[in-house]
């Protein structure tokens, strides 16, 4: 099946809940209000002739232009070996998306990965927590606004760039002894080591 | 992890709390599981990831398109071809380019051979973890060999970095191609070697047939991807199935799991669908070397990357299952969003659910089974 006749068939069951493909640039998607995509979910799983049994993959991304955070599923079936994309838009201030555990299970992890990642809120997940970062961790860091935090339990999370390192000792030597005449660049030969007891 | 602490502190003292790893040598990297067990039967395994968490996908959003590829090789560095071309085959798909035909066989050669050294390690590794540790010299031996041919053809070990973004980075050196065969020979005797060594040994068998089943059903549920969703007998190949690259002009088996000793699904089918995958890699690699078109390696692709705004998603067949990276460009020269799916972070998550039940000392087997890789799955 074709990835616009699924999306006429997912269409024709939510009605106005489910947007417009995308002119199919690359990988057209379609856009579904938040509080309808459990059942758009349920329906492209269980629809015969559909039955998306792959959840591919779940990922967030952060739109800080448009005040809204992106929740993408792809979708794909292994039998009939179509599949197709779909978005959830969700508030930047208080992402909010049902959780679609209960149809595929493997969006468990994935939807925890996105709370720790971008703080999308999954309701109805049924451990919602953290699970890369610590559980104490401040801040969302796929957020496109992220600020590290300095450090962790005394733990500095940045260091300097070798490179500021190394031109201060440039510096500091230059400072001590000025630069040599051009005669003298050549830096003095290093005494020879000491020639190696005979065992 | 708290939760499972204070729902534990309520109960009669009947049960104990293990911490299974971060540091231990079966969990191949650094994986902590919190085991709930009355001393041999487990109640339940958690496993708690992160321990190797660089944030890969963020740097993916601060380097540039081009830049992004030596991080690749780190987020799986036991196959880190495929992580390559994962990458690579996500940002020509946004830019509207193809590999040249020699880069693309090119591919497939170096992804085989990297699929049979990962499978080595997996194999071996997996015998090492049940008790037997000759199989893992014999694997590493082969392996080393392995590692000197694509050293010879890329420069490094271990993280590649061999892909270019519409192409690969060089061609084959001179006789390279006739050391690859004369490797495949050896390799293919060695294999039956190998099975007369651990796969057909009666204790192996006996120790991984029937243990830690995962049925079919669960295996798509969780995501399972790879020869963990072949070995639990479903007959799906990304190289097969969702063809990309030179594989559709070569003929290759797809193992799946049938119940080789025990029941389908089991531990057995995951160990012994890799064993004969790495002959069928052998039989591609044979056949892409064969067939090898002359011309370009690289694609005319401009120096500055900098595809129109849009998005794309790429699946390969990585050692570890289905790699899927998900680029998303808003026309600048840094990537707007990098995601990459990877086999072993789906396969960590079955964990939790096949594990009550097993024995403690079964839950080896089935995190040996799983070929899970732990940078792989924090990324």
């Amino acid at each position: 099946m074709k990835v616009n006749e699924i999306h006429e068939r997912l269409q024709a069951e939510l009605g106005d809940a489910v947007g417009p493909l995308s002119e199919p640039k690359i990988d057209p998607f379609a856009v579904v209000r938040a509080d309808r995509i459990v059942d758009a979910a349920r329906f492209l799983k269980t629809t015969t002739g559909i039955e998306l049994d792959h959840c591919n993959v779940i990922s967030g991304v952060d739109w800080p232009k448009r005040n809204v955070i992106e929740v993408v599923y792809h979708l794909s079936s292994y039998r009939h070996r179509h599949g197709i994309v779909l978005k959830v838009e969700a508030d930047r201030a208080k992402p909010v998306v049902p959780s679609v555990e209960s149809i595929w299970k493997t969006a468990n992890w994935m939807e925890r990965e996105c709370y720790d990642l971008l703080g999308v809120v999954f309701t109805g997940h049924p451990d919602l927590r953290r699970i890369l970062l610590p559980d104490d961790w401040e801040g969302f860091p796929l957020r496109k606004d992220y600020q590290e935090q300095g450090g962790y339990h005394g733990i500095s999370n940045e260091r300097e760039n070798p490179l500021v390192e190394l031109r201060r000792l440039d510096e500091k030597r230059l400072a001590e002894n000025p630069r040599p005449p051009p005669a003298q660049a050549a830096p003095p030969a290093a005494p020879a080591p000491a020639a190696p007891a005979k065992a | 992890m708290e939760r499972l602490i204070l729902r534990h502190a309520g109960k009669p003292e009947d049960t104990m709390l293990i911490n299974f790893g971060p540091q231990h040598p079966s969990t191949h990297g650094v994986l902590n599981f919190l085991v709930e067990t009355d001393g041999e039967v487990m109640k339940r395994a958690i496993p708690e990831i992160g321990y190797l968490h660089r944030a890969i996908e963020k740097i993916g959003e601060m380097v540039g398109y081009g830049q992004f590829m030596p991080y690749t090789d780190r987020i799986d560095y036991v196959a880190a071809m495929f992580a390559n071309e994962g990458y690579a085959l996500a940002v020509e798909k946004l830019l509207n380019v193809q590999a040249p035909p020699r880069a693309q066989w090119l591919r497939a050669v170096s992804g085989e051979l990297c699929r049979i050294a990962s499978h080595l390690v997996a194999v071996g590794a997996m015998a090492s973890d049940i008790g037997a540790s000759t199989p893992l010299v014999h694997a590493l031996r082969e392996r080393e060999t392995l590692n000197d041919l694509i050293e010879m053809l890329c420069g490094a070990r271990l993280t590649y970095n061999y892909h270019r973004i519409g192409g690969v980075a060089y061609d084959m050196p001179t006789g390279w191609s006739e050391r690859v065969i004369r490797f495949l020979d050896h390799f293919d005797t060695m294999v039956q070697e190998f099975d007369r060594l651990i796969s057909f040994n009666s204790i192996y068998v006996k120790r991984l047939a029937n243990v830690a089943v995962i049925p079919r059903e669960i295996a798509i549920d969780y995501g399972l991807v790879g020869p963990n969703l072949r070995g639990s007998g479903m007959d799906w190949d990304v190289r097969r199935d969702v063809p990309y690259g030179a594989y559709p002009n070569f003929k290759f088996e797809v193992p799946v799991g049938r119940g080789f000793r025990g029941i389908s699904g089991d531990a057995y089918d995951r160990y012994y669908v890799r064993v004969i995958e790495m002959l069928e890699s052998s039989k591609i690699v044979r056949q892409a070397l064969q067939t090898m078109p002359d011309g370009e390696i690289m694609a005319k692709v401009p120096r500055r990357i900098k595809p129109e705004a849009g998005e794309a998603l790429s699946r390969v067949e990585s050692a570890r299952g289905e790699m899927a990276y998900y680029v998303i460009s808003d026309g600048t020269d840094k990537a707007y969003r990098v995601r990459s799916r990877t086999g072993s972070f789906t396969a960590m998550s079955v964990i939790e659910d096949v594990s009550p039940g097993l024995m403690v000392a079964d839950l080896i087997a089935l995190i040996a089974s799983l070929d899970v890789v732990a940078p792989e799955i924090d990324r």
